[in-house]
């Protein structure tokens, strides 16, 4: 017998009787429209990302200086090394800036949704050393049972939720920024 | 040796207990404050348990439909009976890509397969790469907390070990220094791996897809570089649909680290272009516990860690003291079903107080579960003799009304009489770090009487 059949066949032998799916209630009250930006903008501060507003997005790509690799996916700021030929993952070694859009944004937790399709390369927003995401304020929602509603998490075959730089807290328990991924995360809001 | 010898040996350094048991206490009031910012939190654990009781009833279906729609979209779907199995399907694919340096992220699957020694074993190079995790690789520890592997040091240890095994500054020992070091030294290991492996957090039926989640990015980092990416999971990480997510991802890292959520939540539904993805699902013992009436609950546990934070037993005997993967009062439930007779004592290393199952996102009845465990362990003679003694005696003198009235009063009179030496020995651990209440002049009973039910002082 196989290792699925016998598997499967102890889970049946063994599984409690039936019970229902539980129905998911409506939304729990998020607060209104108006207070998912400024909930949205605290709880990203507390895990230690920056705002810009679109304005400032080029001055502030452009102020990592002109030896910075830049990649960007937005149209509203260039970089300087073009995705197109890049083949190998490990060709974004090198990488100090990315430049991304985030399909949504959740107030309740500051998660933002970056799928295959704005990443391109799905190790660039973890492998390059800071990361910029740009939400649309039209684009938040109050929390995750909205935020999975509102995106097919299949559609592509990777995305992720990303909700701050990259952090730990495995020494003492102390915060510190930068473990593996971003050593910052800066988010362009409007 | 007992967990309560290894407890013993654990206390002997009280300031390090005091410190252990504050760190964990400060990671339990975090969440406290993160939970209250949530007015629905009680009926979201209610879902979340409500879900995972559909889960567990239709464990098979939900597997099945799983691998069908995962392997639709070209993932290779494995199933391994138990850890000899896990470890042969993950070598065998390691060893089909010849593969030499593979990169983990945290899984307490391949903790219990122990994977680690099986493929160093046949010359295969495993780096961990969560921190703590990697911390307790280099010292060649088990990890004493399930999301916070190395709670148990101190940075002047790790300023300590990272000097002898990364060649920091000799008594370095700031966080951010550490951390750096570590950054470096493993980006040079993603960099270098054939293969990387992570846990799951959560698999869904409905889209065939695996969520991991990390504060590091660690697991991302290896799973985007490799080429070959293996998710190893338990059968009963399942959960029926995309959007059950919002549930589980709300009440993950609130409950685990009191985060609003984890900092990357990551969903993999399709290899890499050019790549490969192989997700493994282990039985090891789980379809047993299945079948355990009052048991089976255990198998909702979402690994949050709360259940640890909160204990304690847990707090002040660390997470080594249980010799087991998955310690503290979850730990305690899990393992007697595996081996009763060397982990049957796990179920005493509680008070039963209950904080276990209050802060369960899941709302697991741990301590009831350990109650229970307590009775299976006595009926088959595990009891360790400092326990049936007692009991032995408790049970006769309970069991006997005017014994138990005389018993009482002969305490309260020999309590205030008897030399302190009888009580503070070097055989009574008890008395090392307690005192005696003081003794009232009547029992309960005779207060009862006395006053007229309380009515009359
Ligand atoms: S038993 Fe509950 S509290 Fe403990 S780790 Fe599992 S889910 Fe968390």
């Amino acid at each position: 017998m196989s290792s699925k059949s016998h598997i499967l066949g102890r889970i049946r032998g063994n599984k409690p009787g039936p019970r229902a799916l539980p129905t998911l209630p409506p939304d729990p009250a998020a607060g209104t429209r108006e207070q998912w930006e400024p909930a949205f903008r605290a709880v990203l501060t507390g895990s230690k990302s920056g705002f810009i507003t679109p304005d400032a997005l080029s001055g502030h790509v452009a102020a990592y200086g002109p030896d910075a690799t830049i990649v960007s996916t937005v149209p509203e700021v260039a970089g300087n090394l073009y995705l197109g030929t890049v083949t190998d993952p490990l060709q974004l070694a090198g990488v100090d800036v990315t430049v991304l859009r985030a399909r949504l944004g959740v107030a309740e937790n500051g998660a933002m949704w970056v799928s295959e399709t704005e990443a391109v390369h799905r190790v660039l927003p973890f492998i390059t050393q800071h990361l910029v995401l740009v939400v649309r304020t039209s684009d938040l929602v109050g929390t995750m049972h909205e935020a999975y509603r509102r995106i097919d998490v299949a559609e592509t075959g990777f995305g992720v939720f990303i909700a701050g730089p990259s952090k730990t807290a495995d020494i003492e328990q102390s915060l510190v920024i930068g473990a593996h991924g971003p050593r910052s995360l800066t988010v362009c809001l409007g | 040796m007992t967990h309560a010898e290894r407890a013993a040996e654990f206390l002997l350094d009280e300031s390090r207990t005091d410190w252990h048991d504050a760190s964990l206490w400060h990671v339990r009031g975090k969440r406290d404050a993160v939970v209250h910012g949530i007015p629905e939190w009680e009926a979201l654990r209610q879902l979340g348990s409500d879900i995972k009781d559909n889960v567990l009833s239709n464990l098979d279906t939900y597997l099945e439909e799983f691998e069908a729609r995962a392997t639709a979209k070209g993932v290779t779907v494995h199933w391994a009976r138990d850890a000899a199995e896990h470890n042969e399907i993950v070598h065998s694919i390691l060893h089909r890509h010849r593969v030499e340096r593979i990169v983990k992220s945290k899984s307490m699957l391949t903790e219990e397969c122990h994977l680690n020694e099986y493929l160093e074993g046949r010359g295969i190079e495993v780096i961990d790469t969560d921190l703590g995790e990697r911390i307790i690789q280099l010292r060649k520890e088990p990890p004493s907390h399930i999301v916070m592997p190395a709670i148990h040091l101190k940075k002047e240890e790790i300023g300590q070990l990272f000097h002898e095994q990364l060649g920091t500054d000799v008594g370095a020992s700031d966080p951010q220094y550490l951390t750096e070091a570590a950054r470096q030294h493993l980006r040079e290991k993603f960099l270098a791996a054939n293969a990387a492996i992570t846990g799951v957090n959560f698999a869904v039926a409905e889209t065939g897809g695996i969520v991991v989640c990390t504060n590091e990015g660690n697991a991302d980092m290896g799973v985007h570089l490799a080429p070959v990416q293996i998710h190893c999971m338990g059968i009963e990480k399942i959960i029926p649909r995309a959007e059950h997510l919002g549930v589980f991802t709300r009440l993950l890292a609130r409950s685990a680290t009191g985060q609003p959520v984890t900092i990357y939540t990551s969903h993999h539904h399709r290899p890499k272009p050019g790549g490969e993805m192989h997700v493994v699902i282990v039985d090891n013992g789980r379809s047993e516990q299945l079948g355990r009436e009052d048991f089976r609950n255990s198998l909702k546990c979402i690994r949050c860690g709360a259940c640890m934070n909160t204990c304690p037993i847990y707090r002040r005997s660390g997470g080594h003291s249980y010799d087991h993967t998955i310690p503290g009062p979850i730990g305690s439930i899990l393992s007697p079903g595996i081996d009763l007779k060397k982990h049957g004592d796990l179920a005493f290393a509680s008070t039963l107080c209950g904080s276990c199952s209050d802060v369960c996102p899941v709302k697991i009845d741990i301590h009831d579960q350990l109650y229970k465990w307590r009775q299976l362990v006595s009926e088959a003679g595990h009891l360790p003799r400092s326990k049936t003694l007692p009991l032995a005696g408790a049970g006769a003198v309970l069991s006997r009304g005017g014994l138990y009235n005389f018993m009482g009063k002969a305490a309260r009179v020999a309590l205030r009489l008897a030399p302190r030496s009888l009580l503070y020995h070097k055989f009574n651990p008890w008395g090392e770090t307690r005192e005696l209440p003081e003794v009232p002049e009547e029992s309960f009973k005779e207060w009862y009487a006395r006053t007229k039910s309380g009515r009359e002082q």
